[in-house]
C-alpha cells in the first residue's frame, strides 16, 4: 500500500528528532570528556572488555580473510604472469581495505551490540536512572569511557588484524608452493607506505567511535521494557555498520584525492 | 571537588528543624502529550514526617516524586524542596540537591556489573567523593549491618533474592545519610512476610537517619506501618489525606475501597 502523505511526515519529523537526539548526546559526551574526573579504572576495565575479549575473534577472521584473499587471488594472477605480486598485492588490500573494515563490522557486531543491550538493559532496570538520581554521571561514568574504549582499541585491533590475515595469506601461498617467511614479509612491507598506513589508521579511530557512540546511544535511549534491549542492541549493529561504510566510502575518496592522484 | 562533597554532608548533618516544611507542592501538573497525569498536586511534608501516598498503579504517583528530584519538569505549579524550587535549578544545584535525597527504585536498581560493596561505594566514591578507604569500609559496613545484610557485602546483586535486593537498595541510598528518602514501591513484588520486613526495615531506618520519607505504594500493609500521614491520589490529583485509621473510617466510598 502507498503510504499516504499524513504517514511519511511523522517518519521524518521522527528522523529528525532522532538526529537532534544524537547532536545532543554527542554534545553532552564531548562536554563530559573534558570534565575532569575522567574514570580511569571503568576506561581501563572497557578497554579490557572491549579489547581483549574480542581480539580471538577479530584475529580468527582476519586470518582467515587473508587466507582465503591469498588462495582467491593466486590463480587470476598466475593468468596475468604476476604470481610474484601476490604479496604486495595481499599486503596493499589487507591494510588499505579488508583489515578495517572486517574488524570493524567484526566489531559492530560484537561490540556495539554488547554495549547497547548493556545500557539498554541497565536504563530498563533504572540503573541509569538511580546513578543520575544519586548525583552521579551517567554520561561520564557509561558513555564516556565505553566510547573513549572502542576508539583507542579498534585501531589496536585492526593493526592486529591486518598482521594476522598477512600470516594467514603467507599460510595459504606455502599451501602450494614455498616461499621463506622472511622474503615474504619483507616484500609485504616495502609494498606499504605512509599513503596506505595514514588513512587506514585513520578511519578505524572513525569506525571506533562510531561503533561506541552508537552503541551507548542506542542503549541510553532505549525505551522501557525488556523488548526494548533487544532492539537497541539490534539497531545499534545495523546504524553502526551502515555508519562505518559511508564513512569508509568517504575516507577512501578523500585519501584517494590526496595521495592516489597519479 | 572533595570539598564540595564534604560540605554537602556537613549541610546535611545540620538537618532542619521539626515541623519545618521541607517538601512544598502547590498545583503541580505534569502531561505526557494528552496524557495528563498529575492535575492539580498539593502538599507539604515536614521534616521527619512519613508521609504515604496512596492509590491505584497508573495515577501519577510515581511521577510525583521523580519531579521531586527533577528526573522529571513539571508543566505548572510551586515544587520547592528545602525551600528551593526545583523547577529552577541549574545542573550543578540538581546535583546538590540529589546529594540530600535517597530514591529507592521498585526493583532496587542495582548495578548488575558491581558486588554489593561497589554499588554502596559508588555514590561515596564518585558522589561524596570520599578517598579515604578505611572511612568509605566503615560506612558501607555500618548502613549495610543496618539492612542485616553484612554476609553478602562480596555477591553480585544477580546472587540476591528480591528481598535482598531491596534492602542493599535501600541501604546504598543511606549511605550518603540523605536528609529525605523518596520509596517508590518499596514492597512491590515481594511476599507478604518479607514485605513486611521492608516495611518495618524503613520504618527502623527512619527512626536512626531521622530522615523524612514520602512512600509510594499501594500496599495497605506497608501504609499501615509505616506512615505517619497517608494522602490518597487519584487520576492525577489528591483526594483523601489523614492517618490510616482516619481514613480507614472515611465517608468516600473511593477511599474506604483501599482499606477493605
Amino acid at each position: 500500500m502507498a503510504e499516504t502523505a499524513e504517514q511519511v511526515v511523522p517518519g521524518w519529523k521522527k528522523w529528525l528528532e532522532g538526529s537532534g537526539d544524537q547532536v545532543i548526546f554527542f554534545k553532552g559526551f564531548f562536554r563530559n570528556v573534558f570534565r575532569g574526573g575522567f574514570e580511569w579504572s571503568e576506561f581501563v576495565r572497557q578497554c579490557y572488555e572491549i579489547g581483549y575479549k574480542s581480539f580471538m575473534l577479530v584475529g580468527t577472521t582476519a586470518f582467515i580473510m587473508g587466507l582465503v584473499l591469498a588462495l582467491q587471488l593466486r590463480p587470476t594472477l598466475i593468468n596475468f604472469g604476476a604470481l610474484s605480486m601476490l604479496p604486495k598485492t595481499l599486503a596493499v588490500s589487507i591494510v588499505r581495505e579488508i583489515g578495517p573494515i572486517i574488524t570493524a563490522i567484526i566489531c559492530a557486531g560484537k561490540i556495539s551490540s554488547g554495549i547497547g543491550a548493556e545500557l539498554g538493559s541497565m536504563k530498563v532496570t533504572e540503573q541509569i536512572d538511580a546513578m543520575e538520581v544519586s548525583g552521579a554521571n551517567p554520561l561520564q561514568y557509561l558513555v564516556v569511557t565505553r566510547i573513549l574504549a572502542t576508539t583507542f582499541m579498534v585501531p589496536i585491533l585492526t593493526l592486529l588484524g591486518d598482521v594476522l590475515g598477512l600470516v594467514g595469506g603467507f599460510l595459504a601461498i606455502n599451501i602450494t608452493s614455498s616461499v621463506s617467511g622472511l622474503l615474504y614479509f619483507n616484500k609485504c612491507i616495502a609494498s606499504i607506505d605512509f599513503t596506505d598506513l595514514l588513512p587506514a589508521f585513520v578511519k578505524t579511530i572513525f569506525f571506533g567511535f562510531i561503533i561506541g557512540f552508537i552503541g551507548c546511544y542506542k542503549g541510553y535511549n532505549s525505551n522501557r521494557g525488556t523488548e526494548s534491549v533487544g532492539l537497541a542492541a539490534n539497531s545499534a549493529v545495523v546504524t553502526a555498520s551502515l555508519w562505518i561504510f559511508v564513512v569508509d566510502a568517504i575516507v577512501v575518496q578523500i585519501s584517494s584525492l590526496l595521495f592516489y592522484t597519479k | 571537588m572533595e570539598e564540595s562533597g564534604k560540605n554537602i554532608e556537613q549541610k546535611s548533618k545540620s538537618s532542619p528543624k521539626k515541623d519545618k516544611v521541607v517538601i512544598h507542592i502547590k498545583g503541580l501538573k505534569k502531561s505526557f502529550g494528552s496524557n495528563h497525569v498529575l492535575k492539580n498536586i498539593t502538599l507539604d511534608v515536614k521534616s521527619g514526617e512519613n508521609v504515604v501516598v496512596l492509590g491505584k498503579s497508573g495515577q501519577g504517583k510515581s511521577v510525583s516524586i521523580q519531579c521531586i528530584v527533577g528526573m522529571l519538569i513539571p508543566d505548572g505549579g510551586t515544587l520547592t524542596v528545602f525551600g528551593e524550587d526545583v523547577t529552577a535549578m541549574n545542573e550543578k544545584q540538581l546535583k546538590e540537591l540529589r546529594m540530600r535525597i535517597g530514591f529507592l527504585f521498585q526493583g532496587g536498581a542495582l548495578y548488575d556489573s558491581m558486588t554489593v560493596r561497589e554499588n554502596l561505594e559508588f555514590p561515596l566514591t564518585r558522589v561524596l567523593k570520599l578517598k579515604d578507604k578505611n572511612e568509605i569500609d566503615q560506612r558501607v559496613k555500618e548502613v549495610l549491618g543496618g539492612v542485616g545484610l553484612l554476609n553478602v557485602i562480596a555477591k553480585m546483586p544477580s546472587d540476591l533474592s528480591g528481598g535482598m535486593r531491596k534492602r542493599v537498595g535501600l541501604a546504598r541510598t543511606l549511605v550518603v545519610k540523605p536528609e529525605i528518602m523518596l520509596y517508590d514501591e518499596p514492597t512491590t513484588g515481594l511476599d507478604p512476610i518479607t514485605s513486611r520486613e521492608i516495611s518495618e526495615l524503613i520504618l527502623q531506618m527512619q527512626k536512626k537517619y531521622k530522615t523524612t520519607s514520602v512512600i509510594i505504594t499501594h500496599d495497605m500493609e506497608c501504609a499501615r506501618i509505616t506512615a505517619d500521614r497517608i494522602v490518597i491520589m487519584n487520576d492525577g490529583e489528591f483526594i483523601a489525606e489523614g492517618s490510616f485509621d482516619e481514613l480507614k473510617k472515611s465517608k468516600e466510598e473511593l477511599v474506604r475501597s483501599f482499606f477493605n
